[in-house]
């Protein structure tokens, strides 16, 4: 019987002739954590008292860094300091340090049939480039920094078929908000969104990395776009060591089909309180506090191209704040060297290092009770940004910069 | 294992963990006192209403959102006893099994405030008010095995 692209890595990684449903133990490529989920794994491996796997590991403080008070300098020390007393050499500082699925992006630890598993949610964005990655909890990340590997239930996979290609302004971001509207925030709890068909040779990496990063709102375990030519030329100049793609067999057995033509997609919103909540952005008419664009979900390079362009020789409506957060250092240089930063200033934004800041309601842009935005992030939870009784809409680079200048939200074409 | 007996609080569908702890509380200097921030955004003052061994009975996709461990620590340091929800989000289930949380998946109509008695080992729960029963499938035998040693870290610890 064929087996999906999830059932085949859990095989190579388990020595298993694994299938859905099956629980293997799998031999993990890397485990990452973060300033806020990795004390609790430090303080559950550290009283397992054997020794750690360190080539396996990698530390990237990102929420509360620069450090944003005393508490969280605190935090942040905790986790320098477990760095340097277990040796690992996979520890980033600040400075050199970023949104922590971008880095492991930009740094080559993500790569093609690798299994990683990382303690914060968005791990699955790896399936961009056609890895199994997916979030586990931080006792889970303390165990797999002793043993090295972890059991895995083998997802059954919903396959997603794509045809044609974005209009102009479309992107990753709009395919998922509509794949989340369709099957709902509990539509693929357990499973693999597997994507496939003619379709997906028209979807850049970076947007791939979109629609994967935002398979756990729909309840994914992950979201995998196959090997091709696109994925490696994307990491050919980053990815360390060998890599070894895996595609899906023909013959291969899925729990269900969706298909989407990517022509007939529109610019698209999610409304607040779940990501499930998706609008055509030209049926909506939000005023807007603030417009943030940045997160694991659209702070990359080619993110920020599009909203500049957008942005380019125009000003932020008086009164909105838009703020933008590059998702790592390499991307906050290419913003320099291609003179993007300064199309962001000159149009009235605030433009900050590589944090996750405000996305997860951490600090840098935190809403006051009442305020409303449109965020490149993924999540819109009650009080996500700030105030129990603020409101995210999200949406796309192209209609974040858009709504920053026009104050409410819209498309670039309405401006 | 043991029944449990408790009185229900009852939350729909969908419950993230961004509502069960806020991120501004994901503090090291917190972890020995998440309990005192939950549900503090949808249910302010929630932490002082909760007695030792109360139940949490919730809607589909309890725990979705973030792989944040604060979530099911926060219920546990809180004194819940058991979560009892239509489903459960994936990262919220194995946190809870890792750590100790007793979860059952179960479709409950019960009003807040109700007694209800849990039997993970026979698969049911008792409403003590209006007498009605409900069933409960068991756990998968890797599941049950796991929950049995005491979680993740105490089957490493034996495994060694």
């Amino acid at each position: 019987m064929g087996k999906t692209i999830s059932e085949k890595i859990l095989s190579n990684k388990s020595g298993e002739d694994a299938y859905a449903g099956q629980i293997v133990e799998a031999e993990v490529d890397y485990v990452m954590v973060n300033d806020v989920t990795g004390p609790i794994a430090f303080r559950e491996f550290e009283k397992l008292d054997m020794p750690a796997k360190t080539d396996k590991m990698v530390l990237i403080p990102d929420h509360y860094v620069p450090n944003k008070d005393v508490a969280s300098a605190e935090q942040a020390k905790l986790m320098r300091e477990f760095a340097c007393r277990h040796n690992v050499g996979n520890y980033f500082e600040v400075g050199r340090s970023g949104v922590c699925h971008q880095m492991m992006i930009d740094e080559g630890f993500a790569a093609p049939g690798r299994l990683i598993v990382g303690a914060d949610s968005h791990t699955c964005t790896y399936g961009g480039i056609g890895a199994f990655s997916t979030g586990i909890g931080s006792t889970e990340a303390a165990s797999v920094f002793a043993t090295g590997h972890l059991w895995f239930k083998v997802p059954e996979t919903i396959k997603i078929e794509l045809t044609g290609s974005f209009k102009r302004y479309v992107g990753g971001k709009d395919l998922i908000i509509q794949i989340i509207t369709d099957i709902g925030v509990d539509g693929a709890t357990y499973k693999t969104l597997e994507f496939t068909g003619p379709g997906v040779a028209n979807v850049s990496v970076p947007d791939r990395l979109t629609v994967a990063n935002m398979a756990i709102e729909a309840g994914g375990k992950a979201g995998i776009f196959p090997y091709d030519d696109l994925t490696r030329e994307y990491i050919k100049d980053t990815v360390k060591g060998r890599y070894e793609p895996v595609h899906a067999d023909a013959d291969a057995v899925y729990s269900d089909v969706l298909r989407y033509d990517l022509s007939e997609l529109e610019s698209m919103v999610a409304f607040p309180h779940l990501p499930e909540n998706g609008r055509k952005v030209r049926d909506c008419d939000v005023r807007v506090d603030q417009a943030y664009l940045g997160s694991c979900t659209n702070g990359r390079i080619e993110d920020m191209r599009i909203a500049a362009e957008i942005v380019r020789g125009k000003k932020v409506a008086p009164w909105v704040r838009f703020i933008v957060v590059p998702a790592s250092p390499r991307v906050f240089n290419a913003m320099l060297d291609e003179g993007i930063t300064k199309i962001f200033t000159e149009a009235g934004a605030f433009v900050s290092g590589p944090t996750c800041g405000a996305c997860l309601g951490g600090y840098m842009g935190i809403l006051a009770e009442g305020e409303k935005a449109v965020s490149s992030t993924n999540r819109n939870f009650v009080g996500r940004m700030g105030h129990k009784d603020s409101e995210v809409y999200l949406a796309g680079p192209a209609v974040v910069a858009a709504s920053a200048i026009a104050g409410k939200i819209v498309t670039p074409e309405e401006l | 294992m043991e029944s449990i007996e408790g009185r229900i609080w009852r939350f729909g569908d969908h419950v993230d963990t961004d509502q069960i702890i806020p991120a501004e509380r994901l503090l090291a200097e917190n972890l020995d006192h998440l309990n005192d921030y939950i549900f503090e955004k949808v249910r302010p003052g929630f932490s002082s209403q909760i007695r030792k061994g109360d139940i949490i009975v919730a809607g589909k996709n309890f725990g979705c959102g973030s792989s944040r461990e604060h979530a099911p620590l926060s219920l546990i340091e809180a004194g819940i006893s058991c979560v009892v929800a239509e489903s459960f989000a994936r990262i919220f289930f194995r946190n809870s099994i890792n750590i100790g949380l007793l979860l059952v998946e179960c479709k409950v109509d019960s009003a807040e405030g109700n007694v209800i008695v849990v039997d993970p080992d026979k698969g049911s729960i008792v409403d003590v008010e209006d007498g009605k029963v409900y069933s409960f499938p068991q756990y998968p035998k890797f599941i049950g095995s796991l929950i049995s040693a005491g979680g993740l870290m105490a089957k490493i610890k034996g495994e060694r």
